[in-house]
């Protein structure tokens, strides 16, 4: 009888712990919006988002971080329009001609993901020796490249695994019609697995316009936004970061704005994300 | 196609052996030996010591390892033996949003939360004085950033058990965190070891977010309330004077090698135990 009662504790118990960890979880992830938002809102404001900082920004003056959110925005969009044109064939590629050798399948699959795991910082180390051997300075296109290399297995890899359900039959079934395996590719797997696609491509985005290590020693910092490759450019994530540093209240609290706008463009993202990705999978041959 | 996923696959390749040409000059100086357990640091005397870098590495992904272990084993067990349908759906975006949100994020909610919590609440309990920009609260920052990242893999892992295994284990008498134990737990241990391997992985090579809190003071030091300077953060932090004084190039490409070669390691072998166990 006793040894029920222990066994129907520890049942208890440990039900109890663990749905506590997982509530914890959403409580962690509310708690960390609300602080931002909390704290940034009170220097959030216009300016903030529509001008460029001005004289004496960085001593409280007026202005606002323009420069760094078109910084980030030019940098996520050049990165994921590169990252597409090196993923998206190489995903097909996998999932097409290689469609019929398992072991190689996997294997890529096992380096694309080991891939994904390099720290942001070592892309950013190497990102630096590349642009001191092409004799560049820190600069958009410096930035640009070094975040194309960090999120193309990430696209790569997203957009794999919704190619890899879509059903065998289909494929064999284009290619009994005559399709060559390009054709089967871009026509058909292309479009079966597009929801894939988008989620991919919003995922890397979000991970290109977050990240600060891959930038910081590539893209540089400016007060103007950049109109050349060649030139500079500010960034979100370090505007933050650089912000943070100062020891004026003015500052840090537009650190803390800057974070509440980095905060939406991810939330967007990755909602955004969601939405899209189910839109588009409502059309799909199951 | 063919030529952009050689691309891709080339890449740890090309990286490895560019930061390696970098790095080179700097062996000629200072054997590999003293690099790694030297603690003496004077750049501008051309002393390079990454000993307590390396032990500020270890040290802060440590703390983080011990928070997240609980945390998303019970999680992850919660979720895919015991929790509801609807809680799942909700739980989904959660994590993705945690695993989305950038690491300055983290950043500025651990100086703003965790650093005053640790300097005003956890050091007294100790009867210490901390700045609060310390290991303990590198750890935690890690460790709720590395969360999401694990759980995922965890969920995975688990996903993979038949459900036939674990009504037999219920049938015969077990209760539900029994059979959570012994079959789901005890059946997993390379995909669980793996998640954690892979989670230790990120942790040791995350940057920004453990740089704004961890204080970077360069000592060896094993107590928790104080302040350490992991290897991410010295390699981030010095990007500005690196060119200015000799062989500190070098010494910092070294570092960022000595990263890519640590964590390309973990995530090669544990990644292979989870593929391994993904195909069974």
């Amino acid at each position: 009888m006793r040894r029920r009662q222990i066994k129907i504790l520890e049942e208890k118990f440990f039900v109890f712990l663990s749905a506590f960890m997982t509530y914890s979880l959403i409580v962690v992830l509310a708690f960390i919006i609300l602080v931002i938002f909390v704290k940034g809102f009170n220097a959030l404001n216009l300016d903030m988002i529509l001008k460029t900082p001005e004289g004496g920004y960085y001593y409280g003056g007026e202005g606002g971080v323009l420069n760094a959110i078109m910084g980030s925005l030019y940098i996520a969009f050049g990165a994921t329009l590169i990252a597409i044109f090196i993923g998206m064939p190489a995903a097909l590629y996998i999932n097409v001609q290689l469609i019929r050798y398992r072991r190689t399948q996997n294997t890529i699959r096992f380096f694309l993901d080991a891939l994904w795991g390099i720290p942001s910082i070592v892309y950013g180390a190497f990102g630096f020796t590349l642009m001191l051997f092409f004799g560049m300075n820190a600069s958009l296109l410096a930035g640009t490249i070094t975040v194309a290399l960090l999120i193309s297995p990430i696209m790569v890899r997203t957009f794999d695994e919704v190619l890899s359900t879509i059903p065998k039959g289909l494929h064999e079934a284009t290619l009994a019609l005559g399709f060559t395996r390009t054709e089967t590719a871009f026509k058909v797997m292309l479009k079966q697995g597009f929801s894939g696609f988008i989620t991919a491509i919003l995922l890397s985005f979000g991970r290109g316009i977050g990240d600060a290590a891959s930038v910081l020693f590539t893209a540089g910092y400016t007060d103007n936004i950049p109109v050349n490759l060649d030139e500079p450019a500010a960034t979100l994530p370090l505007a933050i970061f650089f912000q943070l540093g100062s020891p004026i209240p003015e500052v840090r609290e537009r650190a803390f704005a800057s974070a509440v706008i980095l905060t939406v463009i991810i939330l967007i993202i990755s909602l955004g994300a969601r939405y899209l990705s189910k839109r588009y999978s409502r059309t799909n041959l199951k | 196609m063919i030529t952009s996923l050689v691309t891709i696959l080339s890449l740890p390749l090309i990286i490895g052996v560019g930061l390696y040409l970098k790095a080179a000059p700097i062996f000629d100086q200072q054997s590999f030996y003293s690099l790694i357990f030297s603690s003496q640091w004077a750049p501008s005397k051309g002393e390079f010591g990454f000993w307590p870098f390396i032990t500020g590495s270890l040290y802060v992904t440590l703390l983080s390892f011990l928070f997240t272990l609980p945390v998303c084993l019970l999680a992850a067990i919660y979720l895919t033996q015991f929790s509801s349908k609807k809680l799942i759906k909700v739980m989904h975006p959660v994590i993705d949003v945690l695993a989305g949100l950038p690491s300055v994020i983290y950043g500025v909610w651990g100086i703003l939360i965790i650093v005053p919590f640790v300097s005003d609440y956890i050091a007294p309990i100790f009867n210490a004085t901390s700045s609060g920009y310390s290991v303990l609260s590198g750890g935690i920052v890690l460790s709720i950033m590395c969360i999401p990242y694990v759980l995922n893999m965890l969920i995975e892992v688990f996903n993979t058990v038949p459900v036939g295994l674990r009504e037999a284990s219920l049938s015969l008498g077990a209760t539900q965190w029994e059979s959570a134990k012994h079959v789901v737990i005890r059946g997993n241990y390379p995909g669980i070891i793996s998640a954690y391997g892979l989670g230790i992985a990120k942790a040791f090579g995350e940057t920004i977010a453990v740089m704004m809190v961890v204080g970077n003071v360069v000592k060896v030091s094993f107590n928790p309330l104080e302040a350490a300077y992991p290897l991410p953060a010295l390699i981030a932090n010095n990007y500005g004077e690196m060119l200015s004084i000799p062989m500190y190039d070098a010494a910092l490409m070294f570092a960022a090698f000595l990263l890519l070669v640590i964590i390309l390691m973990f995530n090669m072998i544990f990644r292979y135990l989870i593929h391994k166990t993904k195909r069974q």
